[in-house]
């Protein structure tokens, strides 16, 4: 039954004054699922979450949130619902971290908001959760944007909802909080049922903490499903119009263009001796190549991306001698080349050969 | 900023010094004046009904009225003043500085001008009515910039043009008055307590009294929106009518000051500042009590000063309150600015 799943939508469009920025947009987000929705500025996201949270009409189409259709519910039965993490950044005067946290009690106190016991005591639990207990006594405009952002989930995880939208919760933060922040949500997902949408500009975070994702670009609502088949290099390419640049699907890393042109220089590495010469390469522009490199080596990974040519091999097999021609050939038309470390075992010996005609040539200098 | 140990022992503290300095204005206020009147006397004319019939009469028709107008429209400027700073999410919004005050002060004149040729006399009720219209028409033309202008400054320089041009009209319209109209409106239009009566009191009493005990009740939504306006509608507050609630009641408030007493400036931005300061909390459940006492407190004293620093010459309330108020916004605008 979709309409009692914590977040449902059919047939939504969402916009400004009634004009339809994105339309036809159907889907449902499970208790205790976070699903991330990606795509470039200006895509639509922060239109269709703040339309989740009914901070803007939709222009068409039905929300159901946990069963109760959006427009009907009334101010309180939605803030019982659903809490925010807006792009708004409130700078409310004179107020401590802990009434912040506290005015997530807003839609359970009386007419007068006097908070109960056990009020105080639900404050404090969502200061724990988010690890901000020490903060609970100062001013809230006297600590840093990632303190902020967690005393604002706080407030969140105290109103108590069965669904949390957020906007772009991870902008303005270090990576440390980025992390931190993210590793709540998910806690909250998996030990409280609570569904969680939201917008990310970190693909590669979406893919790590999202159980689903839906890209939004366009007028038509794009793909959606679990990160593992929804993200491949030409849909990330063509989410974010990528023509130069690189996304890597499996790590969600993301590269600068390769340098062009004709390799100038070969490099000899395996076991992860080759990223750090090869990002060097990248940054000083010269063009290169490399190998000859198993394809499970990391090495391999980047090289892939930024080589102009790389010389691979089967893993767990013996390294051939065609490959091994194959790979002198290109070192002496790149006429110099770096012996980043090599690894040799019982399976590629044969580099030994490679090493030593690297060994002969004129060394590059960086 | 000091761990908020103990924040209620705090506002015990300031309530009890807002109570001990409303108690000592009171009786200075009846104390202090042309005619002297000892402490003791005081208490016989006030308690036992007794003393010198003239200084009781003093007392009774001059002095306690005159103090409670003081003390109601300065608990109301104050909360107007608190319900424009929440409205607009800034602390440096006022009455007067909105001009709002000056748009109440252009519908009285024009009213009084208007009913006294006719009448000869013009009720409390009509004039209140009319600085509520005044009020209304400088909001709305402010609401209409706001929508326009985001930046508070720039907004604040609008509601001072508007000011401006609405005491212009004020100054036209009394320039082509009668006479006898002009002396009762000039005294007026500058601000001032003088000529309270006991009738006139009780209307704002019971106006101001009303729309505070509104203000009062809008406590928890008024906290929610200090979080901003998306957050207070994700708790559930019903945004329209709130902010229609804010403003219909601010304007309210001001015009019955407007009506009784003149524009009265700073006092609106200058106590809820002090006031949150004392208190060291921006939660409405106290800061609007305390708010109304200090504002009560504040105009109180300023009066006594209007009236007796330059005796026989009284100075007009807003001289008062621009000397002491004045300097509390612009210090603040300073503190503002270093934070930010």
């Amino acid at each position: 039954m979709a309409k009692g799943d914590a977040v449902c939508a059919r047939e939504l469009a969402v916009g400004y004054d009634g004009r339809a920025l994105i339309h036809g947009i159907g889907f449902e987000v499970r208790r205790g699922e976070i699903v991330a929705l990606i795509g470039p500025n200006g895509s639509g996201k922060s239109t269709l979450l703040k339309t989740l949270a009914r901070q803007l009409a939709a222009v068409a189409g039905t929300v159901w949130i946990c069963g109760g259709e959006l427009r009907a519910l009334s101010g309180r039965a939605l803030a019982t619902r659903m809490a925010v993490l807006l792009t708004d950044r409130p700078r409310p005067e004179l107020m401590t971290c802990r009434d912040v946290v506290a005015m997530g009690r807003y839609p359970y106190t009386g007419r007068m908001g006097t908070l109960a016991r056990e009020d105080e005591e639900k404050v404090e639990a969502a200061l724990q959760a988010v690890h901000a207990a020490d903060l609970a006594g100062r001013d809230f405009n006297a600590i840093s944007d990632g303190q902020r952002q967690r005393v604002m989930l706080a407030r969140a995880i105290c109103q108590e909802p069965e669904v949390i939208v957020l906007d772009e919760p991870t902008s303005f933060l270090d990576i440390r909080h980025k992390l931190e922040l993210l590793g709540i949500l998910r806690r909250m997902a998996r030990e409280q049922g609570i569904a969680v949408v939201m917008s990310l500009h970190e693909i590669d975070l979406a893919q790590k903490v999202a159980d689903r994702v839906m890209c939004v670009k366009g007028e038509m609502p794009g793909r959606f499903g679990p990160p593992a088949e929804v993200f491949d290099e030409a849909a990330v390419r063509e989410l974010y119009g990528i023509d130069r640049g690189f996304y890597d699907a499996r790590f969600g890393s993301v590269e600068l263009p390769r340098p062009e042109g004709e390799p100038q220089v070969f490099v000899l590495s395996s076991c992860g001796t080759g990223i750090p010469v090869y990002r060097a390469l990248q940054k000083a522009g010269v063009p290169f190549a490399a190998g000859v490199l198993y394809a499970n080596d990391v090495d391999y990974q980047l090289a892939r991306l930024l080589a102009s040519e790389v010389i691979v091999a089967e893993p767990f097999e013996p390294v051939g001698g065609a490959l091994i021609r194959r790979a002198l050939d290109c070192m002496r038309t790149c006429g110099r080349a770096i012996d980043a470390g090599v690894k040799l075992g019982s399976c590629n010996a044969a580099l030994r050969a490679l090493v030593e005609e690297a060994g002969r040539m004129p060394a590059f200098e960086l | 900023m000091r761990e908020g140990a103990r924040p209620n022992a705090r506002f015990a503290c300031v309530f009890a010094a807002l109570i001990a300095a409303l108690g000592a204005i009171t009786v200075l206020n009846i104390n202090i004046g042309s005619v002297p009147i000892p402490v003791g006397e005081i208490a016989r004319i006030l308690f036992a009904r007794g003393g010198d019939p003239t200084q009781a009469n003093i007392i009774w028709q001059i002095r306690m009225p005159r103090m409670a107008m003081g003390a109601v429209l300065g608990g109301a400027l104050s909360l107007s003043g608190f319900l424009l700073q929440t409205f607009f999410a800034n602390p440096i919004a006022g009455p007067f500085e909105l001009g709002i005050s000056s748009g109440a002060k252009m519908v009285v004149a024009l009213t009084m001008i208007c009913a006294l040729e006719r009448f000869r006399t013009v009720s409390s009720w009509t004039m209140v009515a009319a600085a509520f219209l005044g009020s209304l028409i400088a909001v709305g033309f402010i609401l209409a910039l706001a929508r326009k202008i985001r930046h508070m400054a720039v907004l604040l320089v609008a509601g001072i043009m508007i000011g401006y041009i609405c005491s212009a009209i004020t100054d036209f319209l009394v320039t082509f008055a009668e006479d006898s109209d002009i002396v009762n409106l000039h005294g007026w239009s500058m601000g001032s307590f003088s000529g309270a009566s006991w009738d006139g009191v009780a209307v704002a009493a019971a106006i101001v009294l009303a729309a505070s005990v509104a203000v009062f009740l809008m406590s928890k939504p008024i906290s929610a929106y200090q979080l901003g306006e998306s957050y207070a509608r994700s708790l559930g507050v019903n945004i329209r009518a709130f902010r229609v609630a804010l403003i219909v009641l601010s304007s309210v408030l001001s015009a019955c000051v407007t009506a009784f007493a003149g524009p009265i400036s700073f006092v609106g931005i200058a106590v809820p500042h002090l006031v949150r300061r004392g208190l060291n909390t921006s939660k409405p459940v106290v800061v609007i009590p305390a708010a109304f006492l200090g504002g009560a407190v504040f105009c109180m004293g300023c009066d006594l000063i209007a009236r007796t620093a330059f005796a026989p010459t009284e100075l007009s309330i807003s001289t008062v309150t621009s000397v002491f108020g004045a300097p509390v916004v612009i210090g603040m605008m300073l503190r503002r600015r270093r934070e930010m």
